[in-house]
């Protein structure tokens, strides 16, 4: 079983097969399932993206009105021709949106590595496909590198905002997606780390403050960001840009700067962007003096 | 190794809005569900840390009652949860706790029916997975994601040999196993997370040892 990347690394290269490989042998190995049965799973999860991303792109609105809706228009302002960023960029951002929207309007979707962020992965996935044309299998394997790294992270430091902030959520989001368009793309393993590294670099210090402890404001937007982050850090590393720094240092940085991160930046809805004027009113508005019977009436409704 | 699988990491599939505050919460109530057997005619549901302060926007609290009620993650049901639970004729209390946990996402859950009761606290600890570090006061570590079977007994010399020989002979694996206990001599539980499903046959089994209270068994 790998620990880190370097050992993740030094496993792929070893054996001369991809990242998503070296997660696969290992799952079949943890979980005492056929490597049919193993694939047959993500591809159910693969499957749950795809219908989440759909339905985001129709157009689809949370309970409570913060958000919904962007997704569709960053989709007709690529159609319009207009846009400045290049087309792969601003589909992978809509598509991120769309699943965040669907998740925050309590639809079904596949946490990658949460659900707060699970829009950056497949919306970076689905819009790379367009120029990469990949096959079923590689759009699975795609998946299998970003648990990989993912797995290093979880274990590593955190993947969870209340114990590591946004950096642990989209922060990790984004570096597993880079990582995985990487070896998608037919870069190495390690260039495929050097992503992870340049990405999470840029999402250190992140902090999680979700408005109303709602995983809306600024979740989704988190995650436009990260995807259009991953898909930077990718074409930097296949360019030939490497990171300083090794790629667990900055994993094992990211975890110290979690525990030192003040909780009321943890998922508390205590600071950063909770703690605003508009923050706070919106809070207000939307659970009025604190009891819980307007949230399940906006649910049931 | 907190995470072991691809696919605590990819997944789960679930009802939004958060993994840990949702998913997780509602694993954790199916957990407590599990041990507890049947549905409980109460529920007592204190919250602790990030749980306390976002549980509202999180749908933390319908998510523990649907694991209670037993729906799965992606259970479209889930967010009427507490209107289910309230046809069904549970009382259910939510309280939020000052007290600092060890983990922001903590949670303990008291459930009652008649003379039966179970305490049991669990954390959340991102992306979905879950750890139960307490049950009836006893402090275990269990993820509620593989076979596993608890086992309450007097604190006697010879148990722990003659449940493992049950399991020796019946060719269970043991991959995890801890025992606790509350005072010398007392009640202890023994926590044995097995790679394989558990017969009723082996469960009858450990129930007629001497000594043994109650086996629980929790199944994948």
């Amino acid at each position: 079983m790998f620990r880190n990347v370097a050992e993740l690394i030094e496993l792929a290269e070893g054996n001369q097969v991809k990242i998503a490989e070296i997660m696969i042998r290992q799952e079949i190995e943890v979980s005492g399932l056929s490597r049919e049965e193993v694939i047959a799973k993500m591809d159910m999860n693969l499957m749950i993206m795809e219908q989440a991303v759909e339905r985001g792109l129709n157009g689809v609105h949370s309970h409570t009105g913060l958000t919904g809706g962007d997704a569709v228009l960053l989709q007709n302002y690529i159609k319009s021709g207009k846009a400045l960023g290049g087309t792969i960029l601003l589909d992978a951002v809509s598509k991120a949106v769309a699943t965040n929207e669907v998740n925050a309007a309590m639809g079904v979707i596949c946490a990658t590595p949460t659900a707060g962020s699970a829009g950056v992965v497949p919306g970076t996935l689905f819009a790379v496909k367009e120029k990469l044309n990949p096959t079923r299998e590689e759009m699975i394997e795609f998946l299998f590198t970003a648990a990989a790294f993912g797995f290093v992270v979880a274990n590593n430091a955190s993947i969870s905002g209340a114990a590591g902030g946004c950096q642990a959520e989209v922060g990790s989001a984004s570096g597993m997606a880079a990582a995985s368009i990487v070896e998608l793309a037919g870069g190495s393993p390690k260039q495929a780390a050097e992503a992870m590294a340049i990405t999470l670099k840029n999402m250190l210090g992140l902090v999680c403050d979700p408005v109303a402890g709602l995983v809306e404001v600024p979740c989704v937007k988190r995650n436009a960001m990260g995807a259009s982050n991953a898909i930077t850090a990718a074409d930097m590393a296949l360019a030939g840009v490497t990171s300083r720094i090794p790629c667990d240092e900055v994993i094992h940085a990211m975890f110290l700067i979690g525990q030192s991160m003040p909780s009321t930046l943890r998922e508390t809805a205590e600071g950063g962007l909770a703690a605003t004027p508009t923050g706070r009113r919106l809070e207000q508005e939307i659970f009025g003096s604190g009891n819980t019977v307007k949230l399940k009436d906006l649910v049931i409704s | 190794m907190k995470y072991r699988s691809a696919f605590d990491i990819i997944g789960p599939v679930m009802i939004g809005p958060s993994s840990s505050h949702t998913a997780g919460a509602a694993r954790i109530g199916r957990v407590a569900r599990t041990l507890f057997g049947k549905l409980p005619k109460k529920a007592i549901i204190s919250l602790y840390g990030s749980f306390a302060k976002t549980y509202k926007g999180h749908g933390t609290d319908f998510a523990i009652i649907a694991g209670l009620l037993d729906f799965d993650t992606f259970d479209e049901r889930m967010p009427k949860s507490l209107e289910i639970a309230q046809e069904k004729g549970i009382e259910v209390i939510f309280r939020t706790e000052e007290a600092i946990t060890n983990h922001p996402n903590t949670v303990k859950i008291n459930l009652f029916d008649g003379q039966d009761k179970l305490e049991m606290v669990g954390i959340s600890i991102g992306g979905g997975t879950i750890e139960i570090t307490e049950l009836n006061s006893f402090p275990l570590k269990l993820s509620g994601e593989h076979p596993a079977v608890l086992v309450i007994h007097q604190d006697r010399f010879g148990i722990i040999s003659a449940v493992t020989s049950i399991l020796s002979r019946c060719e269970i694996n043991i991959g995890h196993m801890e025992v606790s206990r509350l005072e010398k001599g007392e009640m202890a539980l023994m926590v044995i997370e097995v790679d394989q499903k558990i017969e009723d046959m082996v469960i009858e089994e450990l129930k007629n040892l001497a000594n043994v209270t109650q086996i629980i068994r929790m199944v994948e």
